[in-house]
């Protein structure tokens, strides 16, 4: 559907986006994941046409943006990040500008807004003007005028930015019901958001792409690397006596990971207990078993209370954090090699 | 095209600029009218037109500051870049509805000279044909003004710059009578003033090597010229300012000639601003 091949943008010196290349298809939700100057907003204006590449092709829907434009522009819908309102104007007559550039026939155009604005939910102020609108108002007017001509494909920079909770979970649930027909690509900063609507999620980092994969693998693939967290009630001996004895049947490459270094005993409590535990070994389990029924059990034959038992979970957050810093430091230590040459 | 020119129409009347613009423009043209044709009797109503001329100065840039300047600051500019127009129709779109505001109060001189025929003797050729240049000056003008609205996002800064290079045509005439007419300072002016487009080049297009080329060649091409014929170049800037001074060639129409060669001017003008204006919007999505 939208085809984004090797985009390079440079602005000045500083390469914004530097060799894009993915595929978006049909009928998903694709969130856009970037810490901020990352280029997503320079991405997706170049994909509506609002920007020019330096290098690099663009196809939507068969059309390259920049041969193309007025065919390729009428399969996108677009919300950049300020909504882009006229705020002299109603809901209801910005959105027959919108209809009319969009070259909607004239006879449709009342219906078609009408439909629109019951969508996004704002008949209820559309005869107000945009400018004594409220924030969440204006952005769903944005986020209605993208919608305006039914376009295939939607873009939606942050749309769900300084509305309330009760907003964004209509916004939402109004993009998840848009991806059913619609290819919607969205950026967010808020990785929740992006896990309980997208299908796919992108992230990039100072202009590459770093990762291309469904929420869930993503998230399953760093989890293999998070740790359990465990209270238990006594003292760090006996602590670590249990836990070596539960770990002895392991294989000693597993078994380096559980040490006393991570025991931790907090006196104040009383004789409790804290160490982490890997959470996920290569099968998942101890002997066929959840690590965490062995250690409730272990503790639980020497009468000792399992105070607390956590996992850290790996959240999208935290996949996140993982691959843009890593890749922020490579860029860093790039940086410095090309400085060193010249 | 429609849509953009719709909407911006709305926009002139949906808030005051248009009414404020119009109104303006009637009541200076009462007060023409009550001097020169009721006070002084004089059956000329193109002295008032031509006198009406200099509120162009206050009102143009009125009009034209928030044409694109506006759209920037609020960032409206996206939707239209991403929206299936091309950059001349939303620019064109724009300039048509300024012609259409300009045409408000024109409309309201066109009926005047009927008016005041009703009381005594109306020269009408001159006078209509002199209410037909000052709306070819107003559009020029407009032109230029929506060039200028659409290099800065400030719409002050684009009213005020608007003004200033109106005042600049408006006052060429006058000051140009006070420049020396000897050849070498009519060279010295003309080399100064290819510096100066080059220095604008430059800082419209961030290129060194187009700016440097045209001040160069365009330097070298004045100093051969300077050098084969030096009595060309006598009170050659004088009459080159009188030539190109928009207020100025709206005098043929006053004095009753149908001068084509200012109409063709006028127009080369409005050519010639709205394609920069395309091309300062185009130049943002290079940027």
């Amino acid at each position: 559907m939208v085809e984004v091949k090797n985009l390079v943008k440079v602005y000045g010196r500083k390469k914004a986006v530097d060799g894009l290349t993915f595929n978006v298809e049909e009928n998903q939700v694709y969130g856009f994941l970037g810490p901020n100057g990352a280029g997503k907003s320079t991405t997706m204006n170049i994909i509506t046409g609002c920007l020019s590449a330096t290098e690099g092709t663009v196809c939507i829907n068969g059309h390259d943006i920049f041969e193309e434009p007025y065919e390729a522009k009428r399969q996108i819908g677009y919300l950049p990040e300020q909504p882009p309102l006229y705020m002299d104007m109603t809901p209801k007559e910005y959105l027959t500008f919108v209809a009319q550039a969009k070259k909607i026939k004239k006879a449709s155009i009342p219906s078609a807004i009408e439909g629109i604005m019951r969508k996004t939910s704002i008949l209820n102020v559309k005869d107000r003007l945009i400018k004594n609108l409220s924030k969440g108002y204006k952005q769903r007017v944005g986020i209605a005028g993208a919608l305006v001509g039914n376009p295939p494909v939607i873009i939606l920079d942050e749309p769900t930015v300084g509305l309330d909770p009760k907003q964004i979970i209509e916004i939402r649930s109004l993009i998840k019901e848009l991806g059913k027909n619609h290819t919607v690509i969205l950026s967010s900063h808020i990785l929740s958001e992006v896990n309980s609507i997208c299908d796919k999620i992108l992230i990039i980092s100072r202009g590459k792409l770093i990762a291309d994969d469904t929420p869930e693998n993503l998230t399953k693939h760093f989890r293999e690397g998070s740790m359990l967290n465990v209270l238990v009630r006594c003292g760090m001996e006996t602590a670590i006596e249990v836990m070596d004895k539960l770990m002895a049947g392991l294989p000693a490459s597993e078994k380096n990971i559980w040490s006393s270094e991570n025991a931790k005993t907090d006196t104040h409590l009383g004789e409790v207990t804290r160490f982490k535990v890997p959470l996920y070994n290569e099968n998942n389990t101890i002997e066929g078993k959840d690590i965490r029924d062995s250690i409730f059990k272990a503790f639980g034959e020497r009468n000792i209370t399992v105070l607390e038992m956590s996992p850290e979970k790996a959240s999208l957050e935290q996949v996140f954090l993982e691959l843009t810093a890593s890749s922020t430091e490579e860029e860093y230590h790039e940086d410095e090699a090309e400085e060193e040459e010249m | 095209m429609t849509a953009v020119l719709k909407r911006e129409l709305a926009s002139y009347f949906n808030s005051m600029t248009g009414y404020v613009f119009a109104a303006f423009t009637i009541f200076i043209t009462g007060i023409y009218i009550m001097i020169y044709c009721f006070k002084n009797g004089y059956p000329y109503f193109e002295y008032v037109v031509k006198s009406i001329e200099f509120f162009y100065l206050i009102t143009i840039p009125v009009l034209t500051m928030r044409a694109v300047a506006e759209e920037k600051r609020q960032k409206t500019d996206q939707l239209l870049y991403a929206l299936p127009l091309s950059m001349t129709q939303i620019v064109i779109g724009k300039y048509l509805a300024m012609a259409i505001v300009l045409l408000v109060p024109v409309a309201e001189l066109l009926i005047m000279p009927v008016i005041l025929s009703n009381y005594g003797n109306v020269v009408m050729a001159t006078s209509y044909s002199s209410i037909f240049a000052y709306y070819l000056l107003g559009l020029a003008l407009a032109a230029i003004g929506l060039f200028i609205s659409s290099l800065t996002e400030n719409q002050l800064v684009a009213a005020v710059i608007t003004f200033v290079a109106a005042l600049v045509c408006y006052l060429m005439t006058g000051l140009a009578t006070y420049i020396p007419t000897d050849a070498v300072s009519s060279y010295i002016s003309f080399a100064v003033i290819i510096l100066l487009i080059g220095i604008a080049v430059w800082f419209l297009t961030k290129n060194k090597y187009a700016a440097g080329g045209i001040l160069i060649v365009a330097e070298a091409a004045l100093f051969i010229l300077y050098l084969f014929s030096k009595t060309s170049f006598e009170g050659l800037l004088h009459k080159v300012l009188n030539k190109i001074s928009l207020f100025a060639i709206t005098d043929n129409f006053i004095y009753g000639i149908f001068d084509l060669t200012a109409v063709v001017y006028f127009i080369t003008v409005i050519f010639l601003f709205i394609f920069l204006a395309i091309q300062s919007m185009e130049k943002r999505r290079w940027s």
